[in-house]
């Protein structure tokens, strides 16, 4: 390490600035999750630890609707998150091994465009299109709008993986009377698979959240979780909202831990 | 070359281009049957890029290239009987040493437990049984570099492609592990074909080598006549040490042509084919193939002064300036110190060398 003078934690106001963006960040997760633990009615007073909000999840006038949206949410999620990465599997193959071809550059920024697009104006375009070509709204067009967006998410762990890769792997696969195919499922599949696990939670978690997008192309009647949580709360909020926020948070980490994990753990090594 | 002996590998009138660069030009060689055949050259020679023509990782641009009598330059290479050990071993990380080489087997339709018997034999060859089931990872450079070496051998190819494999290693093991390889090859009585920009290593192990320069075959021969008898400039500067004089011939008689060089001394060696009266060529004469006398003992001696000298541990390097002429390095045995044979800086002595030490060089 340098010395302590040029050592970043000696500048002024270091700790204050991290603690205060720490605050910011964390802050109303850290309140959401407390307060889906009090047993009052009330938001904001506090009265007790309390598990009744999850057992209203489960149980209350609005679980019916909650129950139905979650199913929805996780069969679109896995569904999407599966085929997304697939494609996106098969593109950075195609991207990183097909050597220099014509308009790689522009391949790589259309694969990648879609996160630096406006999430509403993917929205609406998805559903202009949807109308344009006049499929009725429904799960489907829930689906297909998810696959569409989670490619890109998918394929930028799958690629990152795929260039520490070295391709003297499948020329030895090939020389050792491997065919091509057998280089790709032997060989380079096993090698780029964290690459891929970390690309699907990853799919699989935006597809989860999503609701601008999700919102503007579902039809009458579906909802997805997050849908069904904005209109739970279009009715006033309930501590109940908070129980389901804390439940879908929960999931989100352990996501992310995991894709986290899976990233680090490198088999090339 | 006799009739009984076979040809593994034939390269006719190989050509290789990337757009407008010309990687090998024509190179047309015959490489033996359980022949150590090395190919030598420095960097972007074109030797690496053979020797991937051979494996099949590279396309053959012009010319044909036959194994065993058949024609292999368009078939993909897990078509080929022939195996690689990659310069960086590319052993399959995911994989346990003992799949790693059982792998080649397992491809070529053995079952899994077959393969897993021979690779356990093929382990047993190199030494490394009680590593079977350790990744790559947990293996040193040297055991990696034999894990690669069974690997490749394990499928028992006609010919093993060897692209600079000790290049990795530090000189203690590189020295080991080229004799291992020696051995190994005389062992199993396949085909080694090994790339390397390292002479000594060249010389050391090979049956035969082809000295390649900026695409073209410059040399092709034993060890021996690569040293002794080189052909041109570039192969006598390439392999060892050497004394690069400028001459003019001034008579060539019975098989012997005199010269002079720079200062007026005269020097007699064999005269070579191409080379006639009044050219003006270069002459190789190796620092070893010399030696110093206080006294002139032939024709031949040159008289000159030390300028210095440098202890390299088994040998002593001397520099010596002849009168007038160009400064000569001359290699002398630590244990020709007793007799004499070294002079101190300043001292006057003279030069001397036996005929066919001194070598007339084409271009």
């Amino acid at each position: 390490m340098a010395s302590k003078q040029f050592d970043i934690k000696s500048y002024t106001g270091f700790k204050s600035i991290t603690l205060l963006c720490l605050a910011v960040l964390y802050a109303p997760l850290l309140v959401v999750t407390i307060y889906s633990f009090n047993a009052s009615q009330s938001l904001t007073n506090w009265e007790g630890l309390s598990l009744r909000w999850y057992a209203d999840v489960f149980t209350g006038p609005e679980s019916a609707k909650f129950k139905s949206a979650a199913w929805n949410s996780f069969v679109i999620a896995i569904i999407a998150a599966t085929l997304a990465t697939t494609i996106a599997t098969l593109a950075a193959t195609a991207m990183v091994r097909g050597g220099k071809f014509r308009l790689r550059t522009v391949s790589f920024g259309l694969i990648s465009l879609p996160l630096m697009v406006p999430e509403i104006v993917t929205a609406v375009a998805t559903l202009i299109f949807f109308n344009a070509i006049g499929f009725d709204r429904g799960v489907m067009t829930i689906l297909l709008a998810h696959i569409a967006f989670c490619i890109p998410f998918a394929y930028l762990p799958i690629s990152a993986r795929m260039q520490g890769i070295e391709d003297s792997y499948e020329q030895a696969a090939l020389d050792l009377y491997a065919t091509k195919r057998q280089a790709f499922t032997r060989i380079l599949l096993p090698l780029m698979m964290p690459g891929i696990i970390s690309g699907f939670l990853l799919a699989f978690i935006v597809s989860l959240d999503d609701f601008i997008i999700t919102n503007f192309v579902k039809g009458a009647g579906v909802e997805t979780l997050p849908t069904a949580i904005f209109g739970s709360v279009k009715q006033g909020i309930k501590p109940n909202i908070m129980a389901i926020s804390t439940m879908l948070l929960g999931v989100s980490v352990v996501m992310v831990t995991i894709s986290y994990l899976v990233g680090k753990s490198d088999n090339t090594k | 070359m006799s009739d009984r002996e076979q040809i593994a590998i034939d390269v006719r009138d190989a050509v290789k281009r990337y757009g407008d660069f010309t990687a090998l030009k024509r190179i047309s060689l015959s490489i033996m049957d359980n022949e150590f055949f090395t190919l030598l050259g420095p960097s972007g020679c074109g030797k690496t890029t053979l020797l991937r023509m051979i494996a099949g990782f590279e396309d053959v641009t012009e010319g044909a290239i036959f194994l065993y009598g058949d024609e292999i330059e368009t078939l993909p290479p897990n078509k080929r009987p022939v195996n690689t050990v990659f310069q960086n071993y590319a052993l399959f990380p995911h994989m346990t040493i003992l799949d790693n080489v059982g792998f080649g087997l397992e491809m070529r339709g053995k079952s899994k437990s077959e393969a897993r018997r021979k690779a356990g034999e093929m382990l047993e060859l190199v030494q490394l049984s009680q590593f079977a089931a350790r990744k790559p990872s947990q293996l040193s450079g040297g055991q990696q570099q034999r894990v690669a070496l069974a690997r490749a051998l394990a499928p028992q190819p006609k010919v093993l492609l060897l692209d600079e494999p000790l290049s990795a290693l530090d000189l203690k093991l590189r020295k080991a592990m080229q004799l291992e390889l020696k051995h190994l090859q005389r062992e199993t009585g396949i085909t080694f074909i090994f790339v390397t920009h390292d002479q000594e290593e060249a010389l050391t192990m090979s049956d035969r080598i082809a000295v390649m320069s900026a695409g073209e075959l410059q040399q092709l021969g034993a060890p021996t006549d690569i040293y002794e008898r080189p052909h041109n400039m570039f192969v006598a500067d390439f392999i060892g040490e050497t004394n690069l004089l400028e001459v003019s011939v001034d008579a060539i008689d019975d098989g012997r042509a005199t010269c002079h060089l720079g200062g007026g001394h005269q020097l007699t060696c064999n005269a070579v084919d191409g080379i006639g009266v009044g050219a003006k060529v270069h002459m190789s004469i190796r620092p070893e193939r010399l030696y110093m006398s206080g006294a002139p003992e032939r024709d031949g001696s040159l008289h000159g002064r030390v300028k210095e000298n440098i202890f390299i541990g088994t040998d002593i390097t001397t520099i010596v300036a002849l009168d007038e002429g160009p400064d000569f390095v001359v290699r002398t045995s630590n244990s020709d110190r007793g007799n004499k044979r070294i002079f101190e800086p300043g001292s006057e002595m003279f030069v001397n060398m036996e005929l066919g030490a001194a070598r007339l060089l084409v271009d």
